[in-house]
């Protein structure tokens, strides 16, 4: 099975690559069109700015493409700031608005919660839906790594597929149809992270 | 709840593991990677590379070794040791490190810091602060320790994290090498100055000096070398100490 990984010079593409390979899937890096298009899969990585992304997405001409193939019901998996993408807005976002393909925002961990930002290290999933094929065996309380300053908040609650604790209760994975979404990045999270991954290759 | 992590640190050397590893059954003590899988197989929450020889010629080694260790465990890392430019920040992690250590650079250059925030984000920019008590006050060292600045570390660390860093990796240079514990009173110093996650360095000897650290400083990780290069103690069972003790650790 082919599955595409996003390139856009937003980060780490290489862990994701490698994991996907080790779960059994050949990982295709690229940003063309007909590459997305002949893939099974798309996985949309990123770390960084919200507004760069946006931004470098835009100039690869890749958001229709994304649209399209989303549309088209092609498995998508977006970590950490790519599946941040998928809302419509997000606050760290100054001039550019997000897909619009899940709704909602995306929002910063607030100071007054007492908590330090970012968010980093290991913590628990939480609330793991039952028949979330991308979490398929994962326990409640099985830890993920985090590093992020920013979470997202889907307005329809059902698309939560986990979610994890961190002086707010935030929704830490998605599901929606074809569409998933992780806040963690499994590509980081040793054996569970690698399931859940292998899960995206085989079940999802 | 997010754990205390417990963190491996490697010196490395033209590609190599440096200071005497003493594994058990590791056919190759200074492949990073089997250092790194090893630290793996025990629980290790994150590890630290840092490059102790940092020329220039040494990059492209660094770089690929990045990518090497990348491909073989799936574990977050910081790289450090001698990067100054936003292209050796992207090289190193786009080869696949969660994290970048910046230090000497960062104080020279603070602009480093938010440069790096703002292309990169917060959560992947690390501080490095070498810290010797003068008197009064935590001093910062720079260049590995060797020249003062006259900079107050309590100073910095605000500094630092107001232009954006994401954490702090803290060592107290009167306790490095000495085994007698962290330095309780320089790290809660930073915990309460700070918003943002706090590594402690320096001076792990023994199961209680992480129960300290966390519990009386508040670190939110902590690092050790040599403990763990010469089998002291093994992360895992560092990690069963503070989970009996009450610490919420990854197991």
């Amino acid at each position: 099975m082919k599955i595409a990984i996003i390139d856009y010079g937003m980060g780490n593409i290489h862990s994701v690559s490698k994991a996907i390979e080790l779960c059994g899937a050949k990982p295709i890096i690229t940003n063309k069109k007909s590459q997305l298009s002949s893939c099974e899969k798309i996985v949309l990585p990123g770390v960084g700015a919200f507004d760069d992304a946006v931004t470098e997405l835009e100039k690869l001409k890749l958001i229709p493409v994304i649209k399209e193939q989303v549309k088209n019901k092609k498995p998508f998996l977006g970590i950490c700031l790519g599946m941040q993408l998928l809302f419509e807005t997000s606050q760290e976002a100054k001039s550019k608005a997000g897909l619009g393909i899940l709704k909602g925002q995306v929002i910063k961990f607030s100071a007054k919660l007492g908590q330090k930002v970012p968010h980093m290290g290991w913590n628990n999933l939480e609330d793991i839906s039952a028949g979330c094929s991308l979490l398929n065996g994962i326990t409640a309380r099985a830890q993920v790594y985090f590093c992020h300053s920013y979470y997202p908040e889907p307005v329809d609650k059902d698309v939560v597929a986990a979610s994890c604790n961190y002086g707010v209760k935030f929704a830490c994975a998605l599901a929606k149809e074809n569409i998933y979404g992780v806040q963690f990045h499994p590509e980081k999270s040793q054996a569970i992270g690698l399931k859940i991954i292998r899960n995206f290759v085989e079940l999802c | 709840m997010l754990s205390k992590r417990i963190i491996p640190c490697l010196d490395i050397k033209a590609g190599r593991v440096v200071k005497g590893v003493k594994f058990l059954g590791l056919r190759d003590a200074g492949d990073p990677v089997s250092v790194a899988k090893e630290y793996d197989a025990q629980g290790a929450d994150e590890l630290v590379f840092l490059d102790i020889t940092a020329s220039i010629e040494n990059r492209k080694t660094l770089v690929a070794l990045v990518e090497k260790i990348a491909s073989n465990i799936f574990m977050p890392f910081t790289v450090g040791g001698g990067i100054s430019e936003i292209d050796d920040i992207r090289n190193i992690l786009n080869a696949g490190a969660e994290k970048v250590s910046l230090n000497t650079q960062a104080v020279k250059f603070p602009e480093l810091i938010s440069s790096a925030a703002k292309r990169f984000g917060s959560q992947c920019v690390v501080v490095a602060i070498d810290a010797k008590r003068q008197g009064e006050f935590w001093e910062v060292f720079i260049n590995g320790g060797r020249t003062p600045t006259g900079i107050d570390v309590e100073v910095w660390a605000e500094k630092a994290a107001r232009l954006g860093a994401g954490e702090i990796l803290l060592t107290s240079m009167d306790c490095d090498g000495t085994n007698d514990g962290y330095d309780i009173k320089l790290t809660k110093a930073i915990t309460s100055k700070v918003n943002i996650p706090v590594i402690a360095s320096g001076g792990a000897g023994k199961l209680e000096d992480f129960y300290n650290v966390f519990m009386q400083a508040e670190a939110d990780a902590a690092l050790a070398a040599s403990l763990f290069h010469y089998g002291k103690l093994s992360v895992k069972q560092i990690k069963e100490y503070l989970n009996q003790r009450g610490v919420m650790v990854r197991l």
